[in-house]
């Protein structure tokens, strides 16, 4: 009983407000996957996820302990005190037309800054739009001075952000969500990753030799339950790559891990709580063994995925008898039969841009957007980032489907301040079935200064890529996603309605060339000038002040006795 | 018994009187060291290496740098004092043939760009704007630690750079250039920032080493203290490229960081190589044009200088169990100033050589040159002229000559 007592008071202690030194660290746990799609061109796409979840409230407790967590983004949300963010470093471009829509799009370089409130975890639909709750606090605006927090990423991430230009906040996002018109001239020169599990395949002398590679990483703040008392912080580091067939597989179309990545798979990585690889079989027909996968596949997932039904084979990198009788796995496809060389199937929606005219002066924008479902009509929203140097001419701006023109349901423009603010122009347009849209607009080219210009103008100066985002109806409808069961691929943009599924395009970005100056003009200028007036000049002054003498010849001279030799010789009287 | 007692007793207690006396005399050793420990040369080192070219046909600017970058860092400089500038993306050029990879060696032998380059200024930040406030410390509030050079009065500082150059100056990425004059008013900078305490942007010892056509002019014109400069050539001469590769296309390395990687290539952290081997680097039969280089304004001989204490970490670690009583802080201090005063009378006579010596250039007479004879196009050119002449005028104007 006496010793009851403080024992009692001990847990009471604990239990109460001043135990938080004894309170666990938050809980954090690591998925990873691989998803490896054979694409209808022939080309294989490779994509890495790896999710880290920490349940902690980063921005109200002052969180000093950090596992899987990285230290370095989480004192960038909780200084800047960010909802989300959004970073992509692209090399190459995703070509819709005949890869097919993919699981995760990024133009070249975009950076996704979000003050919106928080994503419910139970389903709602896209990810743009907000929760019922309304943030509790009104969130600090931007820094005044912008330029500090990119600058901190651009040495998180070992890359060169170029930013031209103010914030601009697209009128259709939510509220306090801005985006940065990034120049999509950054590079990313390397990356650094835990060399166990699946990051084991990241080698960047076969990942650079690729079509199309692309690096993101993703952070938001997800609900633990339903009623979102409390939040935990996602971050989905991603990497998309697609294996050129041609260079990768001699031109046949077996591919392997070996083969592609030049490794295999050894362990699975420790501190992951999930490790698995799943393979894209849905061509695979039992009857016809149209196609080998090498190790034969314990299980299989089948779902809807982008509105159409595919079965995938899981490798799981945790399951023992994976890995242990080999001590290696090198996952490999053989088709045994051919394939028919068919059309590749085309997506429903795809875009195209490209710029027309001629000359320096004058200039047309032009995108091309597809709609290929047969009887169904849907809309997209189209936004486009124009840097103020292409002055648009928006009463020019046309839309014309099926040769009719199609006036767009809605329409937003803010109009660019010179060296400030780019142009954007955000229309929400209904795509007619088995149409193609053209939306033009005509664009002015401006003169820089001398200093704006870069050490290389004559490279061009690029345009962001545009943006168009659209529900697209789905072949087969899909079912809600379970959060915890279902893979990371299925889980970016969930689907609430199961008839139609998000998808998010970038078009290409666009080089465009600006009337550049000769910069050794004035050099030469210079020169040219000092040398035909010195000529001039000189001349004009000698034939002005020049007087003749008549010089009474000196005796003597060595020219002047050869001279004498030779008229002696001649017979001439000397000099 | 008594006798032999006594006379082992005698025994140890003076082997007990030697020992506490060699005791008291390694005590004091060890005291003498570890005072000339905590006076010696430099703490902490340092580099900057500099790109300064763009376009791919100029890769071999970059090889050239990121070969240093890989000795500096397998010598043990970590990556934090590392500044490195490059002025083109050559690893991820659409025109490289092997991505990811910068070769110095033909037929792909050293990839020095391997897997865990850190650039800290790359492609449009490579100016000789950021150059100069990366030396001189004047560079905006929000620049991350990483592309700051954060030396203070102990560092040894390595600083390379390559690029084209000519008679005085260098040129950064194809717009503008950076003069010798520039250059040593910033390194005097640097040095003036010495009082200042706690990373005051200043340096202990500076190596300067520069791969370009007329080298040499670059280091003409400092005048701070403790700087040892070498190029890759003397001013006049142009600094040659070593070997093209057939499978990239352009030249891959510049003769003169050519041999001074192989020459790095076979230092280790331990190795007592000194700055005079460094000097023989490259003579005039491999690299055609003739390395220079400048010791007036340093204060040790090259003999004397190891070549790890600019191009690795080395950290002197003396280890002992002995239990060191320091002398008090005042007594430290004030050794060290009166050897700064020492030394800055020394050194009053090298600090501020003329920088523009205007008499001098008023009155100097012209230099004496070789006098070499007419070339064929100087006679074929004036061959023309006189033929001309005579053509247009006669040829009976010979005879009032002649």
């Amino acid at each position: 009983m006496a010793a009851a007592m403080p024992l009692a008071l001990l847990v009471l202690l604990l239990l109460g407000p001043g135990g938080w030194c004894l309170a666990e660290p938050p809980r954090d746990s690591l998925r990873e996957e691989l998803v490896i799609t054979p694409l209808p061109s022939g080309d294989v796409a490779a994509t890495f996820q790896f999710r880290t979840r920490w349940d902690s409230e980063l921005q109200r407790e002052g969180v000093s302990h950090y596992r899987l967590f990285p230290k370095a983004l989480g004192q960038l949300i909780s200084k800047y005190s960010l909802r989300e963010l959004h970073l992509s470093f692209t090399q190459g471009f995703w070509r819709t037309r005949y890869w097919g829509p993919p699981f995760l799009q990024a133009p070249s370089v975009w950076i996704n800054l979000g003050r919106s409130s928080v994503m419910s975890s139970q389903g709602s639909s896209a990810p743009l739009s907000t929760s019922s709750t309304p943030p509790t606090q009104s969130l600090p605006l931007p820094p005044s001075n912008p330029w500090v927090w990119p600058m901190t990423l651009t040495t998180t991430f070992c890359a060169m952000l170029c930013c031209r230009g103010r914030w601009s906040a697209p009128k259709t996002s939510p509220p306090g969500r801005s985006s940065c018109p990034v120049v999509p001239r950054a590079s990313l020169i390397s990356f650094h990753l835990l060399q166990a599990g699946l990051s084991v395949l990241l080698k960047a002398d076969r990942l650079f030799h690729t079509s199309y590679h692309s690096q993101a990483v993703h952070i938001r703040p997800v609900c633990r339950n339903a009623r979102c008392t409390s939040i935990s912080w996602e971050l989905r580091q991603t990497l998309s790559v697609v294996f050129d067939a041609f260079i990768t597989g001699q031109g046949k179309k077996d591919w392997s891990l070996f083969r592609m990545f030049s490794r295999t798979l050894t362990e699975p990585c420790p501190l992951a709580s999930e490790s698995r690889v799943y393979v894209d079989i849905t061509t695979y027909n039992q009857d016809n063994e149209t196609l080998e996968v090498h190790p034969p596949p314990t299980t299989t997932y089948q779902d809807v995925i982008l509105g159409t039904r595919k079965t995938y084979a899981i490798y799981d990198l945790l399951d023992t008898a994976m890995i242990n009788n080999s001590r290696n796995l090198n996952i490999q496809l053989k088709w045994k039969r051919p394939p028919e060389n068919e059309a590749p199937p085309v997506p429903f929606l795809h875009a195209q841009r490209y710029v027309s005219g001629y000359g320096l002066q004058k200039g047309e924008l032009s995108t091309l957007l597809y709609n290929t479902h047969p009887y169904r009509a849907f809309p997209v929203l189209l936004l486009d980032t124009v840097p103020w140097y292409l002055r648009l001419y928006v009463h020019t701006l046309t839309i014309t489907s099926k040769g009719k023109e199609n006036k767009p349901s809605y329409i937003h423009y803010q109009p660019a301040q010179d060296r400030l603010q780019p142009h954007l122009l955000e229309m929400l347009i209904q795509l007619p079935a088995n149409s193609v849209t053209k939306v033009s607009i005509q664009f002015e080219r401006a003169l820089l200064k001398w200093t704006e210009y870069t050490p290389d103008p004559n490279h061009g100066f690029y345009v962001s890529p545009s943006v168009l985002s659209a529900l697209v109806p789905s072949m087969v409808a899909a079912k809600p996603v379970d959060w915890e069961e279902s893979p990371l691929f299925n889980s970016l943009f969930p689907v609430s309605d199961g008839s139609n599924y998000f998808v998010r395009l970038y078009t290409e970005p666009l080089l465009v060339n600006l009337p550049t100056p000769d910069f050794s003009m004035p050099y030469n200028v210079i020169c040219l000038t000092c040398t035909v007036v010195a000529v001039c000049y000189g001349s004009f002054y000698n034939l002005l002040t020049r007087t003749f003498h008549i010089e009474e010849p000196r005796t003597g001279g060595l020219a002047k006795r050869l001279a004498n030799l030779i008229r002696r010789a001649r017979g001439v009287p000397p000099l | 018994m008594a006798v032999t007692d006594s006379l082992s007793r005698a025994a140890t207690v003076l082997a007990t009187v030697l020992l506490l006396s060699f005791g008291s005399v390694a005590a004091s050793h060890i005291e003498d060291q570890a005072e000339q420990f905590f006076r010696s040369g430099h703490t902490n080192n340092w580099a900057v290496l500099v790109c300064t070219s763009r376009f791919w046909f100029n890769y071999r600017h970059v090889a050239n740098t990121l070969s240093v970058y890989r000795s500096v860092k397998r010598l043990g400089i970590p990556d934090s004092h590392i500044v490195l500038m490059l002025a083109d993306d050559m690893a991820c050029n659409p025109r490289n043939p092997k991505p990811a990879t910068v070769f110095s060696h033909k037929n792909m032998e050293l990839n020095v760009y391997g897997d865990d380059v850190e650039v800290d200024y790359r492609s449009y930040e490579v100016t000789v704007e950021n150059f100069l406030r990366v030396l001189t410390g004047r560079i905006p509030p929000s620049t991350p630690r990483s592309k700051r050079l954060l030396s203070d009065d102990r560092s040894n500082i390595l600083i390379y750079m390559t690029g084209h150059g000519g008679n005085g100056f260098l040129k950064f990425q194809d717009s503008e250039e950076i003069t010798n004059i520039e250059l040593a008013d910033a390194f005097e900078q640097m040095w003036q920032k010495r009082r200042c305490y706690h990373f005051s942007f200043s340096y202990n010892e500076l190596l300067f080493i520069i791969d370009t056509c007329q080298g040499a002019s670059m280091y003409e014109r400092f005048y701070s203290p403790n700087i040892m400069a070498l190029a890759s050539s003397q001013v006049g001469e142009d600094s040659l490229s070593h070997q093209p590769d057939p499978a990239i296309g352009v030249h891959l390395m510049d003769r003169y960081t050519f041999y001074v990687l192989e020459f790095l290539e076979e230092i280790n952290p331990a190795s007592q190589t000194n700055m005079n081997d460094l000097f023989q680097v490259c003579p005039k039969s491999l690299c055609v044009s003739t390395p220079g280089h400048r010791t007036d304004l340093f204060q040790r001989d090259p003999k004397n200088v190891l070549i790890t204490d600019f191009f690795g970490s080395v950290r002197k670690v003396e280890i002992t169990t002995e239990t060191i009583k320091l002398q008090q802080d005042s007594e430290i201090m004030e050794s060290s100033y009166k050897e700064d005063q020492m030394d800055e009378k020394l050194m009053e006579p090298l600090k501020y050589a003329e920088q523009l010596p205007v008499a001098q250039i008023i009155h100097q007479k012209p230099k004496l040159k070789d006098w070499h004879p007419p070339g064929g196009f100087i006679l074929g050119l004036w061959a023309l002229i006189i033929m001309v002449f005579f053509k247009t005028y006669g040829i009976k104007h010979m005879k009032f000559i002649f």
